[in-house]
């Protein structure tokens, strides 16, 4: 139990001090937001001034900070320059749109990388398991960038699928049933992107710890009690792969809001990525340090999600006893 | 004769850990005191967690004492600091019980028995090769063992060389934490009969610990018997093994009490 | 001494003839585990196999249940399980008789149970792969099993995980688990290697009482000597992959034949003797390493190291001689005759 504590006290600990940092770094960074207006000659001094009262840009930094973080308890995110809005439901709205891209990528990557990496891990070193190496190989080595574009030529070409965005023209006209359809179709090349470039990787760790795990004792003591070969990979090989696996499991929940920005921007997808890098541009301070709270947020849980599962799944972690 | 090594009243305490104290404080060794004499054997005999592997790794200084002395070479060296210790430990080595676990895999035997030099880097590199080839000549493995790795070797030529790599400081005293209980019947008894050699040799002092009588019985001069952290029998050999008393000795004859039999019938043949 | 006397029931359980077990090696070239081992089981009897590193015993026991790692192979032989024969049984046969039919206690407890899995689930999981279904049967049967081997609070050891257990524990535990489905014959290769001598002495008792209650044959392998007087009903003793030597408890280790057994047992120290005259003597050894298994060897395999040599020892291969009731030796010391 005071292991869940500490870590969630590591957890919070973080969040605070990378609020802090993403504060001082974006306003540290030379100019702000009115520094565009400036060369605007429609713009007068006097309103520019006005507004920058306003938004109280020339406060000390140590107060701004004091103020957002007071502001971040009650749920308000500050107030977006560009977007005229509170900053909270636009990073909802984009977040909401990266999470349905990241997620349904992620649950598709488990659920190949597990059964094919326990798979290859069985047959290591036969014909089998080479090829496969050979062929996450490949992936590994083609760039994301090239894929995406390679994919999106060939939607082009052939007319298939539809080629970049989320939604159709004419969306908001759409039965349910034909909403549903038209994103998932809008989904088939992001997705197949993100599957490409996180699969390799993941499939070598699930067969490294796999492969270990066929080594142990306990699993040749099961054969000897007749306990099948397939019951003793899923209930006993698996289980002690865990360790490593769920740690993991744990940086992929991390990077669910982060790790596609890439594909995003190539694909036109409407998510987190794109519009944090417009407002970096832009120097909308508030979208940009509560897009990066958000992402750390993700992170974080991600983390202690991972730790929370190795709790349960490992009974040794929750004893502390020392062992002579 | 002056004792080469005096405990008096070593205690061994494992801290509890945790919030709350989940895992509860543990005293390992309660208060043991024993001495030994040049060129003697002391077997410390018990069952698994009475405490005799904390009795030895406390006197090759590899874990601090909570309290008590530790008499050697004039200075207690239980209050020494890690540098003045430096000075010391070559005089006080450790052989211990898997050799499959004490000799790093990846080395040569040349590499792991000159090792000891390496640290205290008192000899220069050409000889540390000619220290090995002598000091494995002791142990009877030939030079044509300094290339090999442990995975080479026999369980029996494996704990040669962990004694051959305890003795290139040329030690005074040997602690042997079960050195014996992973071999062979017929390996016990070569490496046992190397052990009473080297003694005789080199003038060691031996601490034996170990959970086999017969053995203990065999290459001790005094025997300490341990039950739960304290010493409940101790006195010569001969005098121990006839008067067995406290129920812990008894535990540990008995254990052995039906070979008795067989192998004295055995050597009457 | 206390051989078993009651209910003898002298059913054959398990009967090998002629096995043989090699390896290949990497490079090329074959290592004979094994070469010619014939021996049989009865009902209810606690077999001794007693041999040093490298004489085969942990091949043996492996190859009775076919769990011979993947560079090791069955090249000649028969295993007779209760008639059946398990070197050529099927796939599925042989899941079958495993657990159920002849079961294995491995030697390093620690390892051979799972990490992360509580103990009673383990026992469950025998059950499960032969046939036990519900969840709550399986449950109350392995707490029926762990009260066997176990005193006191069955409740807790059935809910512990192994880390949570002693050493002697962790073993009752496997011992529950090769017993669970009532085979006719357990092997127990080393099953006390790793633990003290109190522990080990209430291992021993244990199978003694398994034996007495459910009639359980064993074949127990171990390299120690002492162990066996009191506790074994035969002994047979193995070197270099061969028999050297096999029969009552009492005859082989009161009046061993083969130069072999006679050395391995002048080896062990006596506690009675430790006199000051007895100690510290040198202990009789014996000269020479066991043989490299990976050549063919003419003529007697221990010959090299025996000190009742003969001239014909290198030439001819001993075959098995009786030389009492039931007590046999490979030495031509002993001519086997015709028949």
């Amino acid at each position: 139990m005071c292991f869940l504590l500490r870590r969630l006290g590591h957890a919070a600990f973080l969040l605070l001090g990378v609020s802090v940092l993403a504060f001082a770094f974006s306003t540290l960074a030379p100019g702000n937001y009115f520094d565009e207006m400036r060369l605007n000659p429609q713009i007068s001094a006097e309103r520019l001034s006005a507004l920058r009262a306003d938004y109280q840009v020339d406060r000390p930094m140590a107060v701004r900070y004091g103020r957002w973080a007071v502001a971040l308890l009650h749920g308000d995110l500050g107030f977006s320059f560009a977007y005229n809005t509170p900053v909270a439901p636009l990073l909802w709205t984009r977040a909401r749109n990266t999470l349905l891209l990241t997620g349904t990528a992620t649950a598709l990557v488990w659920m190949l990388a597990l059964p094919l990496g326990v798979w290859s891990a069985e047959r290591r070193g036969r014909p089998a398991d080479v090829a496969l190496s050979w062929a996450t190989a490949v992936l590994l080595i083609v760039p994301d960038l090239a894929l995406a574009l390679g994919l999106l030529v060939l939607a082009v070409r052939s007319g298939w699928l539809p080629t970049g965005g989320m939604v159709s023209v004419g969306f908001d006209g759409f039965s349910t049933g034909k909403k549903i359809r038209d994103v998932a179709l809008h989904l088939v090349l992001p997705v197949t992107v993100l599957v490409a470039s996180a699969l390799p990787v993941l499939l070598r760790h699930v067969r490294a710890a796999v492969a270990e795990a066929l080594e142990a004792s306990f699993l040749r003591a099961a054969e000897g009690h007749g306990i099948s070969r397939r019951r003793s990979l899923y209930r006993y090989a698996l289980p002690a792969a865990a360790h490593p696996l769920i740690a993991l499991f744990g940086f992929s929940l991390g990077t669910l809001l982060s790790g596609s920005l890439l594909v995003e921007v190539v694909m036109s997808w409407p998510g987190l990525g794109p519009f944090l890098l417009e407002a970096i541009l832009a120097r909308d301070l508030y979208v940009v340090i509560g897009g990066v709270l958000l992402s750390t947020l993700f992170l974080v849980a991600g983390n202690f999600a991972a730790d929370l599962l190795l709790y349960w799944a490992d009974p040794r972690i929750r004893e502390e006893a020392p062992e002579r | 004769m002056e004792p080469m090594i005096r405990v008096e009243n070593l205690v061994k305490r494992y801290a509890g850990r945790g919030l709350g104290r989940r895992a509860a404080a543990f005293t390992a060794v309660d208060s043991v005191s024993f001495s030994i004499l040049p060129g003697s054997t002391l077997a410390l005999v018990g069952e698994s967690g009475s405490g005799k592997s904390s009795v030895g790794l406390c006197l090759a200084c590899l874990e601090r004492l909570t309290s008590g002395q530790i008499w050697f070479d004039g200075h207690d060296v239980a209050t020494l600091a890690e540098r003045e210790l430096r000075a010391v430990r070559p005089r006080l080595q450790m052989v211990f019980q898997d050799p499959a676990t004490s000799l790093n895999p990846r080395w040569t035997v040349r590499e792991i028995v000159a090792e000891p030099l390496l640290v205290q880097g008192r000899v220069a590199n050409r000889e540390r090769g000619v220290h090995a080839a002598q000091v494995l000549e002791r142990v009877r493995l030939g030079a044509e063992y300094l290339e090999r790795r442990p995975a080479e070797l026999s369980g029996g030529q494996r704990q040669r060389v962990a004694i051959a790599r305890a003795l290139i400081l040329e030690p005074k005293l040997l602690i042997l934490d079960e050195v014996l209980s992973a071999l062979d019947c017929s390996i016990q008894a070569q490496i046992a009969n190397l052990l009473v050699e080297l003694q005789r040799a080199l003038g060691l002092a031996y601490l034996f610990i170990t959970h086999d009588l017969k053995m203990a019985a065999h290459l001790a001069d005094e025997i300490a018997v341990m039950s739960r952290g304290k010493i409940v029998e101790q006195g010569a050999a001969e005098e121990i093994l006839r008067d067995a008393r406290h129920a812990e000795m008894q535990n540990l004859l008995g254990a052995t009490l039906v070979e008795r039999e067989v192998i004295a019938v055995v050597r009457e043949r | 001494m206390n051989s078993y006397r009651g209910n003898t029931d002298l059913r054959r359980v398990l009967e090998v003839r002629d096995l043989c077990v090699a390896y290949g090696r990497r490079g090329g070239g074959v290592w004979r585990a094994l070469s010619g081992v014939s021996f049989g089981v009865n009902a209810g009897e606690i077999l001794a196999v007693l041999g040093e590193s490298g004489s085969g015993k942990s091949t043996l026991a492996a190859a009775l249940l076919r769990l011979l790692p993947a560079n090791g192979r069955i090249t000649g032989g028969e295993i007779l399980l209760e008639g059946a024969d398990v070197v050529r049984m099927d796939a599925v046969g042989l899941r079958r008789v495993r657990g159920s039919g002849v079961s294995i206690v491995f030697q390093e407890p620690s390892l051979a149970l799972h990490p992360t899995i509580r103990v009673g689930e383990q026992v469950g999981e025998v059950l499960r792969a032969h046939g036990m279904r519900g969840r709550r049967e399986r449950g109350e049967r392995a707490r029926e099993i762990l009260a066997k081997v176990f005193t006191g609070d069955v409740e807790r050891i059935f809910s512990s995980y192994p880390h949570e257990l002693s050493g002697g524990q962790q073993q009752r535990v496997l011992i529950a688990q090769a017993i669970a489905c009532e085979p006719a014959l357990v092997v127990a290769d080393e099953p006390t290697a790793s633990l003290d001598s109190p522990t080990q002495r209430e291992i021993l008792a244990l199978f003694r009482s398994l034996r007495d209650a459910l009639g359980i044959a064993f074949i127990f392998i171990t390299h120690n000597p002492a162990l066996l007087a009191g506790f074994a009903d035969r002994v047979l003793v193995l070197y270099a992959g061969k028999v050297a030597e096999v029969g009552p408890t009492r005859d082989v280790l009161f009046a061993p034949q083969h130069p072999y057994t006679q050395a391995l047992l002048k080896c062990v120290p006596q506690v009675e003797h430790a006199g000051a005259a007895g100690r510290k003597l040198p202990l009789p050894v014996i000269a020479g390493a066991p043989p490299s298994l990976g050549v063919l060897s003419q003529g007697c395999v221990f010959e090299p190291r025996c000190e009742e040599r003969m001239e014909m020892c290198p030439v001819r291969e001993p075959a098995a001689a009786m030389v009492g009731a039931g007590h046999e030796v490979a030495c031509l010391k002993f001519p086997r005759e015709c028949g």
